[in-house]
């Protein structure tokens, strides 16, 4: 008697539960910032700066929370630094080849990049003095951060995917699409936190704000793109999403993160700002549940024995 | 410590000895490395005392399973109550009960355990490198390490590692280190009633469950083969390996096991290639922005 269960069904759930979810939504949301703020700050004008300035403080923000985050979800927290320090040797631990690895370094680099662009934010601003803010605040530094920062950032948002798929879990193993969707997820997140935060400043930039509606459709575009090869890339495993999981990410992640979003912004100025303030909540929602779906979707799959729970 | 991994500290640091010195030395070293060691489980000899189970717990000082045993969780669904391998399981007895009628069926046992893979997932991921590969060519987990990441247990296809709720790390079998680097047997084997499970070199292990399929198959047993001793087959083959009379997957076994790196390459590749979409799209954005804005500055000038 053959059996039709999939190799990835008899490994174990990792308990990676709602600290890793939100942490993949925020990292993902910081990377996108980040993102945001260099290419601003590169091919932009001045008149973006304001919104630049608002992408430093929500990407440090993040990188911080995150790293918060992470550390707390450890069973054994006060361990963290045997991440990047070998505790028996004191030599750095490093294996290019682990997600997990490369991303607590990518955290790290994401960390600094996110701080080099909020000080040369502050100093941009007048609000310091301080010499190293008005160092990072110097033309030339400052393109350099925004070239790292936006690797960097790039990184940050798209790792989390790559690290589920490195595994033998069902969901995250048999698909290799998930980085990507994870990557244009976090800088959808990135734009609608960015428009909801220009609306909660007062902020009066409206061709900044019209250029990020414009990226955010593209962005949007190819998330639903994404999101759709994931789904028909996981081939009969797909089954395991025929449960309100699968619901979720058909009904709240693609029609109420992304379609619904993409056509209240497809004409925003008839649509009016409250409109695009909803769509950009939207799209907020929709990134988390995203993560909340894939994450917990995989985590309910266990055989034991013979039996496949779910 | 009794979760603690005793593990060799290494040597104090010696001048470098010239290169003819250090071949010699190398030559010496690979004589007096000992065998890969690893287990030979024969299903069919198994009937279910879980003796292993117990020999497991008592010789490495794990808690009974749940609440530390105040309560007794009962399956409901099997007269096996472990059902699973743990943090605190490192010996499984697995019943699987094929009875499609009553009267009619069989049992089959397994003891179910780390299978020490050749090549290893839980260590080719873990972020800390905790888990190392011991002179006996197998798989321990350093407790003073881990750090409880749980990225093993994801990558691990047979659902062996899970977290020890005691030591808040990540616990399985360690083929009883402690026990065969003083040159004694580990307790499971030792345990076996039946010899269900057999210890010694991988090479010697290999002959006789080689000769044991032989046997079954000459006696009728024809579905009898081994899962996991093939060294060219999936993770290299594996240092535990079993004799089955059924599918893997009835056994709760993977038909295929695989590398969690096997999508590092191509989810990497479609990440960057999204991240310079991503780059030039905005950039090119930002780009035709500044375009449109001059081309609408001067379009008033110009009429």
């Amino acid at each position: 008697m053959q059996t039709s269960v999939p190799d990835t069904f008899f490994s174990s759930p990792p308990h990676f539960r709602w600290l890793i979810v939100l942490y993949f939504f925020i990292g993902g949301l910081a990377g996108g910032a980040l993102v945001l703020a260099s290419l601003m700050r590169l091919f932009g004008r001045a008149e973006d700066r304001p919104l630049v300035h608002l992408a430093s403080e929500v990407a440090l923000a993040g990188a911080v929370l995150s790293a918060i985050i992470l550390t707390v979800d450890l069973t054994r927290p006060l361990r963290f630094w045997h991440m990047v320090i070998q505790n028996h040797t004191g030599l750095p631990m490093f294996k290019w080849w682990s997600p997990m690895s490369v991303g607590v370094w990518g955290l790290l680099v994401f960390g600094v990049f996110a701080l080099v662009a909020w000080l040369g934010a502050l100093a941009d601003q007048g609000r310091t003095r301080w010499g190293v803010a008005r160092a990072a605040a110097n033309p030339a530094v400052a393109a350099i951060g925004a070239v790292g920062g936006m690797a960097a950032g790039l990184f940050l948002a798209g790792y989390t995917g790559v690290l589920l798929a490195v595994s033998n879990r069902p969901i995250w193993a048999d698909s290799s699409w998930l980085g990507v969707l994870f990557l244009f997820s976090g800088v959808s997140t990135a734009i609608a936190a960015l428009l909801l935060g220009a609306r909660w400043r007062g902020l009066e930039l409206p061709s900044t704000i019209a250029w990020l509606v414009r990226f955010d459709r593209i962005t949007l575009a190819l998330e639903a793109i994404a999101l759709v090869c994931f789904v028909v890339s996981l081939g009969a495993v797909a089954r395991a999403l025929v449960n309100g999981w699968g619901a979720l990410l058909v009904l709240g992640v693609l029609g109420m993160g992304v379609l619904l979003p993409l056509g209240m912004e497809w004409r925003p100025r008839i649509h009016g700002a409250q409109r695009m303030a909803l769509a950009a909540a939207c799209v907020l929602v929709g990134g988390f549940l995203l993560r909340a779906a894939v994450l917990l979707s995989s985590e309910q799959v266990r055989v034991l024995g013979t039996h496949v729970i779910r | 410590m009794p979760f603690a991994l005793p593990i060799a500290q290494p040597a104090p640091a010696s001048p470098r000895p010239p290169a003819p010195a250090r071949a010699a030395a190398n030559a010496s070293l690979a004589a007096a490395a000992p065998e890969p060691m690893g287990f030979f489980t024969d299903t069919t000899v198994c009937i279910g005392c879980k003796a292993c189970e117990v020999a497991c717990k008592e010789w490495n000082q794990l808690p009974a399973r749940g609440d530390g045993g105040a309560h007794l969780e009962m399956s409901g669904q099997s007269y096996d109550n472990t059902l699973t391998l743990s943090g605190d399981t490192w010996r499984h007895v697995k019943f699987i009960e094929q009875f499609p009628e009553p009267y009619h069926g069989r049992w089959l046992m397994m003891s179910d355990v780390c299978k020490h893979c050749v090549q290893a997932p839980c260590l080719e991921v873990c972020p800390t490198g905790a888990i190392i590969r011991t002179e006996f060519d197998t798989v321990a987990i350093q407790s003073d390490t881990c750090n409880g990441c749980r990225d093993c247990i994801s990558a691990c296809p047979f659902g062996v590692i899970e977290i020890n709720h005691v030591s808040g790390t990540a616990q399985k079998c360690t083929m009883c280190y402690d026990r065969i680097s003083v040159g004694l047997e580990p307790a499971c084997s030792k345990a076996c009633p039946t010899d269900s499970i057999q210890f010694g070199p991988i090479s010697e292990l290999r002959t006789r469950a080689g000769a044991r399929v032989a046997q079954l198959q000459a006696q009728g047993e024809k579905g009898a083969y081994l899962y996991g001793a093939d060294p060219t087959g999936p993770l290299g083959g594996l240092n535990a390996f079993f004799l089955l009379v059924d599918e893997p997957e009835v056994y709760g076994l993977p038909r295929e096991p695989k590398m969690p790196t096997r999508n590092l390459v191509r989810g990497s590749m479609l990440s960057t290639i999204g991240a310079f979409m991503m780059a030039f799209v905005g950039a090119l954005s930002l780009r035709a922005r500044r375009i449109t804005e001059v081309q609408q500055a001067s379009g008033p000038k110009g009429e």
